[in-house]
């Protein structure tokens, strides 16, 4: 049966609803797994959602030009449109937003139109660590856009599909028909394009604390930070949503895909508290080497 | 024949440079105060807070989301690292440290304030957007402490820049500076945290006040 497009739009908005919660409370329960590691009790679970309405209740805020206005918002139509088109839940009518034939592609695109937009916005608040931030950014994003984009081929070739839905639907029937396991080479340089994508430790050299605050959003404040930090949590959620529909076999409820989204949260939360920061041609140069090539081999294995 | 070349190249050469520094005057990094694009032109406004239970809300997410601007302007700024790390963890009460004074919410000034320091105080808070605070920690800057005859401090932070909170102490240990931010959190509570409207309300005279002692004074009168 068709559902309507109206009906449709009330379940995105729905499920648009839980990943915003489920991104908050994502990044709360890292923040304070990581305190406990330092030996701290860390921040309060509801601490995120106090910052957004705080940085929205600002009462002044200034701007400087009409593209510094477009910034956030171009970020967060990357967020909130990387969410729409990727299936939340396999099989369920309310979670399956506007996946369609080709949705790979489009998030593809998605994922990196938002980092395009900041890159606009930021530029014109005219602070220099923002020019370096986002130089820093494009630069690594072009670098780990190549391992990511060899995983998604290799993937679509063995599928023979450019739809999400069907790429989940044959990884279904025991844990062996993962892609993980399916291919390996493939799961295993998109993972460490994900590391580059979240930018946490060793690839936090964008943001870099202690050397270049906050990065490309250094002068934004006020309602401006609120939207990002909004979107930070929608897209969030769409990253790791799509990397467990792709390579570890998708969910078919919500308890399912909570446990594996966090675990796969975990690998860049425990990489990014053991390793120490790349500097930004190291960072380049190992994504131009290493998963590159196997994202070659990944793709080879596909071909088989 | 020679000679005159190399007048013509000295020329040319003293010719490009002089385009280029001109050039680089147009550059938004080099600081223009007439330049309206970069700096405000107007007067900061009295912001009028909501009325009622929806403010107590606001304020109430205020107080739990105190972030600190990341300007150590004193010897003071050496105890808020410990208040960060684990013994005094004071992310429990919602304080966090920002570098960038667009997104932070809490000023702490710590301790003495050089007239040059001043500068760069006055800047970074009219910078800070509205509702901001600010902690004054140590003697210092209450009453100058052990610079009240230095030829290059000021006395009294707050006639310069409203203060919400002081903390007494030659230096205030992390617990104290922990007690202030709990007593700022009610100040802020109880609708009391309205300092910058009364900043933007006595204008002129802390303008009056920070020409008077900032004598190489080389920046815009509104820069937020």
């Amino acid at each position: 049966m068709e559902t309507s497009l109206v009906l449709k739009i009330a379940y995105a908005a729905l499920s648009l609803f839980i990943a915003f919660n489920y991104g908050i409370l994502l990044g709360a329960t890292t923040y304070r797994i990581r305190a406990r590691v330092q030996g701290r009790l860390g921040i309060r679970l509801y601490q995120p959602y106090l910052d957004i309405i705080k940085n929205n209740a600002k009462r002044t805020s200034i701007s400087h030009g009409i593209m510094f206005y477009l910034g956030p918002i171009f970020r967060i139509t990357g967020g909130v449109g990387t969410f729409l088109f990727i299936p939340m839940i396999y099989g369920s009518v309310v979670f399956s937003n506007f996946s369609f034939a080709g949705d790979v592609l489009l998030v593809l695109y998605f994922i990196f139109f938002g980092q395009l937009g900041m890159a606009l916005g930021a530029g014109e608040g005219g602070h220099p660590y923002s020019a370096i931030g986002v130089s820093r950014g494009l630069a690594q994003m072009t670098a780990f856009e190549v391992p990511f984009t060899l995983a998604i081929i290799a993937l679509a070739v063995q599928h023979n599909t450019l739809s999400i839905t069907e790429i989940i639907a044959a990884q279904q029937g025991g844990i062996l028909n993962w892609s993980l396991f399916t291919n390996p080479a493939a799961t295993a340089a998109a993972l460490i394009a994900f590391l580059g994508m979240n930018m946490g430790n060793p690839f936090s050299v964008v943001t870099a604390p202690q050397e270049i605050p906050i990065g490309p959003p250094v002068e934004y404040h006020s309602n401006y930070l609120g939207l990002l930090q909004t979107n930070r949590s929608i897209f969030n959620s769409a990253k790791l949503i799509l990397f467990m529909n792709l390579f570890f076999g998708g969910a078919t409820n919500l308890i399912v895909m909570i446990i594996k989204t966090f675990l796969i949260y975990m690998i860049t939360v425990i990489i990014g508290v053991a390793f120490p920061r790349f500097r930004v041609e190291q960072s380049i140069r190992f994504f131009l080497v290493v998963p590159t090539l196997i994202g070659l081999v990944g793709l080879v294995i596909a071909l088989w | 024949m020679s000679t005159d070349i190399n007048k013509e190249d000295t020329q040319t050469q003293q010719e490009s440079i002089r385009q280029v520094v001109e050039a680089m005057g147009e550059y938004p990094g080099a600081a223009d105060a007439s330049d309206p694009q970069l700096f405000c032109e107007a007067r900061p406004k009295v912001e009028k807070p909501f009325r009622g239970v929806f403010e107590k809300f606001l304020n109430w997410a205020r107080a739990n989301s105190l972030w600190v601007l990341g300007f150590g302007t004193g010897c003071g700024a050496i105890e808020l690292r410990p208040l960060m790390t684990s013994r005094f963890d004071a992310s429990r009460f919602g304080v966090a440290g920002r570098p960038t004074p667009r997104q932070s919410s809490v000023f702490i000034i710590g301790g003495y304030a050089s007239v040059k320091t001043l500068k760069r105080i006055v800047r970074s808070y009219e910078q800070m957007q509205n509702p901001k605070f600010v902690i004054a920690l140590g003697s210092c800057t209450i009453n100058g402490g052990m610079y009240w005859d230095s030829y290059n401090t000021i006395n009294r932070i707050d006639q310069y820049i409203p203060v919400d909170v002081y903390i007494t102490g030659c230096m205030p240990r992390p617990e104290a500076i922990l007690a202030g931010f709990v007593k700022l959190q009610e100040l802020i509570k109880a609708g009391r945290g309205e300092k910058a409207n009364e900043y933007a309300e006595h204008f002129d005279w802390y303008k009056a006040n920070q020409k008077k002692v900032i004598k190489d004074w080389d920046m815009p009168d509104y820069n937020w």
